[in-house]
């Protein structure tokens, strides 16, 4: 049990894992499948990748890897517009590192830092501030990415450069919902789920509410779940008791850090700096109704697509990638033409394969180990 | 971007601006603490406290045991070192 000992706890990891092969049977009787379970989270993907989670399952239970992966799910044409941005010759253009090698239709901010634009990579969109502090003749963008859980910190950055009446600082906004993207995956016809795993810092913002009506129109159970391998195998054991027991409901496994209700200055901020857009193109995926926010008028001096003309394109995937499907959760990321050969970490092609949260780069890895190697 | 770091609060920096020190796995650097102050827990309070720490912002406040066990689960991951790395040198370059 090599991978299993991995674990923190490898005796609770056996633990779970009997409790789980008991009630998988039970769980899944009825269906001519396995048991389809969506975790939302890249975070979640990276851990049950890292630590061989999906092979020590039993054969009832199959993960299911949802668009979690805030820079794998920005579309090409995005980041077109942020390039194109960076290229302002008074812009200073400042980003998360997991954003810098994100394939546009020509090339990424890695490629037009090294072309001369100015690019510069923060850890903080706070650093973005400090920046345009320091440089008043220039106009200090920030590319804000992220579900809720990196929301706030934007949000409240904005309300921290309007305190201090600093002019130069804006947002190119790409901030993503989680609950308009849940429903357009209930509601794509070709996909089959059985139940979810739910984002565990995402929540800790927004809390359990917004999650209801997961259980009570689409009669489906969602538990939240921390990011620890044995925070996973419990939530899946929680999601099959759920479903042996004819159960949907939302619960909480990760109650240490999430709380019901969310947390109430996070979720003041963004409603006071961000409002819904009608849409947001999300690749892979196409449009999904009200999944994005951009700055509320009131901020329009913080909003960089108000200061700058963008070319706002739209563009297809290369025809080769196929990102889109395995964004659906139709496709394994290893089924896909290009995985491993012309689509690589090192190369990527399709934004799965940029960040450590992507399916694919996770897949590729971690993916490879032979279960026969975990479970002897 | 969505990993979060278990900090310990050494001070406060600005009640008004809510900022704090905040030394998160060695590294000493300015965190926003907004997220997690209210009336039962003023600013000048926080201090000891332990916070999980995201982009800069401290999101929520989080027990000593909960915060060794992450870090140590960090740690043997691996997945902590780009994040710190990017943290230090954003405070190098801020400082």
């Amino acid at each position: 049990m090599k991978y299993v000992d991995e674990f923190r706890d490898p005796e609770q990891a056996r633990k779970w894992l009997g409790k789980i092969s008991a009630l998988a049977k039970l769980a899944q009787a009825g269906k001519d499948r396995p048991l389809h379970i969506m975790e939302v989270c890249g975070g979640h993907t990276h851990t049950i990748f890292r630590y061989g989670i999906k092979q020590m399952l039993p054969q009832e239970i199959e993960l299911v890897h949802g668009p979690g992966c805030p820079v794998c799910v920005l579309p090409m044409g995005r980041v077109d517009d942020c390039v194109a941005l960076a290229e302002h010759p008074e812009v200073i253009l400042t980003t998360f590192g997991d954003a810098m090698r994100v394939p546009g239709s020509q090339k990424s901010l890695h490629q037009a830092k090294a072309e001369g634009a100015d690019v510069r990579m923060v850890y903080s969109p706070t650093d973005a501030l400090s920046i345009a502090r320091k440089h008043p003749d220039k106009e200090v963008v920030f590319f804000a990415l992220g579900f809720e859980t990196t929301m706030p910190s934007t949000a409240l950055t904005v309300l921290q450069a309007e305190e201090e009446g600093i002019g130069n600082f804006s947002l190119f906004c790409n901030h993503i919902t989680i609950i308009p993207t849940i429903k357009a995956i209930l509601d794509s016809p070709d996909l089959q789920l059985d139940g979810f795993l739910g984002p565990g810092h995402v929540s800790m913002i927004i809390g359990q509410h917004p999650y209801s009506f997961i259980a009570k129109q689409y009669k489906k159970p969602l538990v939240i779940s921390g990011f620890e391998p044995l925070d996973i195998l419990q939530s899946i054991w929680m999601i099959l008791s759920q479903l042996k027991e004819h159960r949907h409901e939302i619960e909480n496994q990760y109650g240490r850090i999430v709380q019901s209700e969310g947390n109430h200055n996070a979720l003041s901020a963004i409603e006071k700096v961000f409002e819904v857009r009608e849409f947001f193109e999300w690749r892979g995926l196409g449009s999904i109704e009200h999944s994005g926010v951009r700055v509320r008028e009131g901020y329009a001096r913080y909003d960089a697509e108000r200061k700058f003309s963008i070319p706002n394109l739209k563009i297809a995937d290369p025809k080769s990638c196929q990102c889109g499907e395995v964004l659906r959760g139709t496709l394994k990321p290893k089924d896909c033409k290009v995985f491993g050969t012309t689509c690589k970490p090192e190369t990527p092609l399709g934004a799965l394969m940029v960040s450590t949260e992507g399916a694919c780069a996770a897949y590729y890895s971690y993916g490879q180990i032979d279960s026969n190697q975990i479970i002897s | 971007m969505c990993l979060g770091i278990p900090g310990k609060i050494i001070e406060i920096t600005s009640t008004e601006n809510k900022l704090a020190r905040v030394d998160v796995a060695g590294v000493k650097r300015q965190i926003n603490i907004a997220c997690i102050v209210d009336d039962d827990h003023p600013p000048e309070s926080c201090v000891g406290d332990w916070v999980l720490v995201h982009v800069g912002f401290a999101m929520v406040r989080i027990n000593e045991e909960e915060a060794t066990r992450t870090l140590e689960l960090l740690r043997k991951m691996g997945e902590m070192q780009d994040e710190i790395k990017a943290m230090q040198k954003s405070e190098e370059d801020n400082s």
